[in-house]
């Protein structure tokens, strides 16, 4: 069977503002339909890859092929065939939703004869349905975001890319968005998407995990949780947890520890026997430990084992 | 190429129109801005408190001060009994002018030789101390003259007819009664729709960039000169638009005469709405937020307005700062307004200024899109 067309791949994409590496040498390939998640912290160079995607950044070298076209060379070939979706809200406030829409229309050239079938569709995709005249900057988080949403795809384009679109935004509506999102990716759509939210990692199809403008891993969520862990997720419920998250990372068998909430995820080669020598260990440094089992690592769990991994690595080196 | 620009220009002047306050600022402020520019700028010096001491009492001295006070130039407020009194008066600013007539002043005259009258001006404002300082000598040499002729007068009537003199004949072409606001008025309607359209493109670009919504056009297939078009074109009708009511204003309200043809200052606005928005344009590529706009803005707006020959001549500025002032666009366009207005010139003599202001306009313009194109990046 043949592989499916990529619609997104970059090679050796580095973008350095001064002595600043934003985005150091990433590799990836986006299949046609994929909902490919781009995950890292803030500030690790997400937003920067996903404007280079667009044309709205030159690369300092390497090269990012958008439905075959090179981008650095011909942005205008490439812009008829995505939608993007920034960060920030960024469509007209002061223009009415119909207005918003019809601009983004025509700047994308939809035919005049589509023109009513288009919006009609945004509108109810969006289910902005019945509120065309409202002030746009009057509508509320959510809304606005789907109609974003909304001008993005008037065209159809075959490629999506919104960065952090969900930020800032009630759960709720934010589960409604990925809804849109996985209905457009049935169709098709290549969505390419950049998030801080772990949780919604899970919805996408794979993911690429960056940080510090490298690329970590890359994988399904099932496969990262299940593969990139170098060991064992233990869950501990101990007393004075600052004391013991310190006294545990200098421990024997211990590979990483890391207060989640109100517990401890410690990661160890083995957990059958790491159980009983931690709960001495903590005991002899006078901290009860309540209680200590073995869980199944989340993605969340997978970001800090690695990136912890890998600062400690840039660390040393530097 | 058209529909895409067709829908920016829609979504600009939807933009200008809804917003109350836009709307405002369009049409109230340059109307306000004209009347009060019309009232207040102005060189003319009338009716200057004058303090006099008269230590002399003699009849000479009270026909000179007479000289003053139906003046309409000079308004006697003050009959002083000593010098300390006349200092403090012009230190205090009650009086600009102060005259003291030293005791003798008569005597000397009759014994023929120069009576002194002391003048102190108030010289904080020179150019007003210089006009007034002109009138004082005027009617100082006016009293001497005619003391003179009537002691002549006196001694041998017939000498007097045969006395040679000059007499001035002043026509003071286009602006007979001399009329400072009829030189200001042209000059105000340059400078404000310099300032109005060079922010007005600035903060149309800039605005867009603060808030995002430039990325967002920027991932549509919108060309760049489709946008710079898309928002240039607006600022151009509306400094277009506001010339026009400044004008209007300065024709009906200040009765300034508009003697030239109206296609040729129509030809000189658009040249230099054309630069104006060339540097607007590119103080947008050089500015990320609103405020530093603002801020570049004026560092463009008060060389430009000062080196246009707006208020201080430039034929009296040293030689290397007034190359300097061939760089503004205004020096140019106040030629073509005050010459439009009080003049009635053509092109035949305009061209100059109008060539000068088409390739500052080339160069602002020209620079300002190649800037564009790399502030993208």
């Amino acid at each position: 069977m043949p592989e499916p067309p990529c619609s997104v791949v970059i090679e050796n994409l580095v973008k350095r503002f001064g002595s600043f590496v934003a985005v150091d040498h990433i590799n990836l390939a986006v299949r046609k339909g994929e909902v490919f998640g781009f995950l890292g912290p803030n500030g690790a160079g997400k937003s920067t890859t996903i404007r280079m995607l667009c044309g709205l950044l030159r690369p300092t070298s390497g090269r990012a092929l958008v439905a075959g076209i090179d981008v650095a060379r011909k942005p205008e070939a490439v812009r008829q065939k995505i939608g993007y979706m920034s960060q920030k809200f960024s469509l007209y406030n002061d223009l009415k939703v119909i207005e918003n829409l019809r601009l983004f229309a025509g700047l994308y050239s939809v035919p005049a004869g589509e023109l009513r079938g288009r919006i009609d569709w945004a509108l109810e995709m969006a289910n902005l349905k019945g509120q065309e005249n409202l002030i746009t900057g009057t509508l509320p988080g959510g809304w606005k975001q789907r109609l974003a949403l909304g001008s993005a795809v008037l065209h159809r384009p075959p490629i999506l890319f919104l960065d952090e679109p969900t930020s800032g935004v009630d759960p709720i509506s934010r589960r409604q968005f990925w809804d849109l999102i996985h209905e457009m990716a049935q169709e098709g759509v290549t969505v390419f998407v950049t998030t801080h939210y772990m949780e919604e990692a899970e919805y996408c199809n794979r993911l690429a995990l960056i940080f510090r403008g490298k690329m970590v891993t890359l994988g399904t969520p099932t496969e990262l949780k299940r593969d990139s862990m170098k060991g064992d997720l233990l869950l501990v419920e101990c007393d004075s947890l600052g004391r013991a998250v310190e006294a545990l990372q200098s421990a024997p068998g211990v590979l990483d520890a890391a207060v989640f909430g109100s517990a401890l995820h410690l990661v160890v080669a083995g957990a059958a026997e790491a159980s009983p020598r931690i709960r001495s260990y903590l005991a002899e440094r006078g901290i009860a430990v309540r209680r200590i089992e073995q869980i199944r690592p989340s993605l969340e769990d997978v970001f800090v084992s690695l990136t912890a991994g890998h600062g400690a690595r840039q660390e040393a080196t530097a | 190429m058209f529909a895409r620009l067709k829908q920016m220009l829609i979504k600009e002047f939807i933009q200008v129109l809804r917003d109350k306050r836009t709307r405002f600022i369009l049409i109230i402020p340059p109307i306000v801005q004209m009347l009060v520019f019309g009232y207040a700028a102005n060189f003319e010096v009338h009716l200057v408190p004058t303090a006099v001491v008269d230590f002399d009492h003699s009849q000479q001295s009270r026909d000179l001060i007479s000289r003053f006070t139906s003046s309409p130039y000079f308004d006697v407020r003050r009959q002083l009994d000593n010098s300390r009194q006349l200092r403090d008066a012009i230190d205090s600013g009650d009086a600009a002018i102060g005259l003291e007539i030293d005791a003798g002043f008569a005597q000397k005259l009759l014994k023929g030789q120069a009576a002194p009258l002391q003048v102190i001006v108030d010289a904080t404002n020179s150019n007003t101390a210089l006009i007034t300082s002109s009138y004082v000598t005027q009617i100082a040499t006016g009293f001497a003259r005619d003391y003179q002729l009537d002691r002549i007068g006196r001694i041998d009537p017939q000498v007097v007819e045969q006395l040679p003199s000059v007499q001035l004949r002043q026509r003071p072409w286009y602006n007979p009664d001399l009329r400072s606001r009829w030189f200001f008025v042209p000059g105000v309607i340059g400078s404000l729709t310099l300032v109005l359209v060079v922010v007005l493109t600035a903060f149309a670009v800039v605005r867009e960039r603060e808030i995002g919504t430039l990325e967002q056009i920027m991932v549509t297939p919108i060309g760049r000169a489709e946008f710079i078009l898309g928002k240039t074109l607006p600022s151009f009708l509306i400094g277009l638009f506001d010339v026009s009511l400044i004008a209007l204003v300065g024709t009906l309200w200040f009765q300034v005469p508009f003697r030239g043809h109206i296609l040729v200052l129509l030809a000189g606005s658009v040249l230099f709405l054309l630069s104006m928005l060339g540097v607007g344009l590119l103080i947008s590529t050089i500015s990320s937020t609103q405020q530093q706009a603002m801020v570049t803005s004026f560092f463009f707006i008060m060389p430009a307005i000062t080196f246009s020959g707006f208020g201080f001549p430039i034929s009296t500025m040293p030689q290397w700062l007034q190359y300097c002032t061939y760089l503004s666009p205004l020096r140019y366009f106040l030629v073509v307004l005050r010459s439009s207005y009080l003049k009635g010139v053509g092109m035949t003599i305009l061209w100059p200024q109008m060539a000068a202001m088409a390739a500052l306009s080339s160069f602002f313009l020209g620079v300002a899109i190649l800037r564009f194109h790399k502030a993208l990046d």
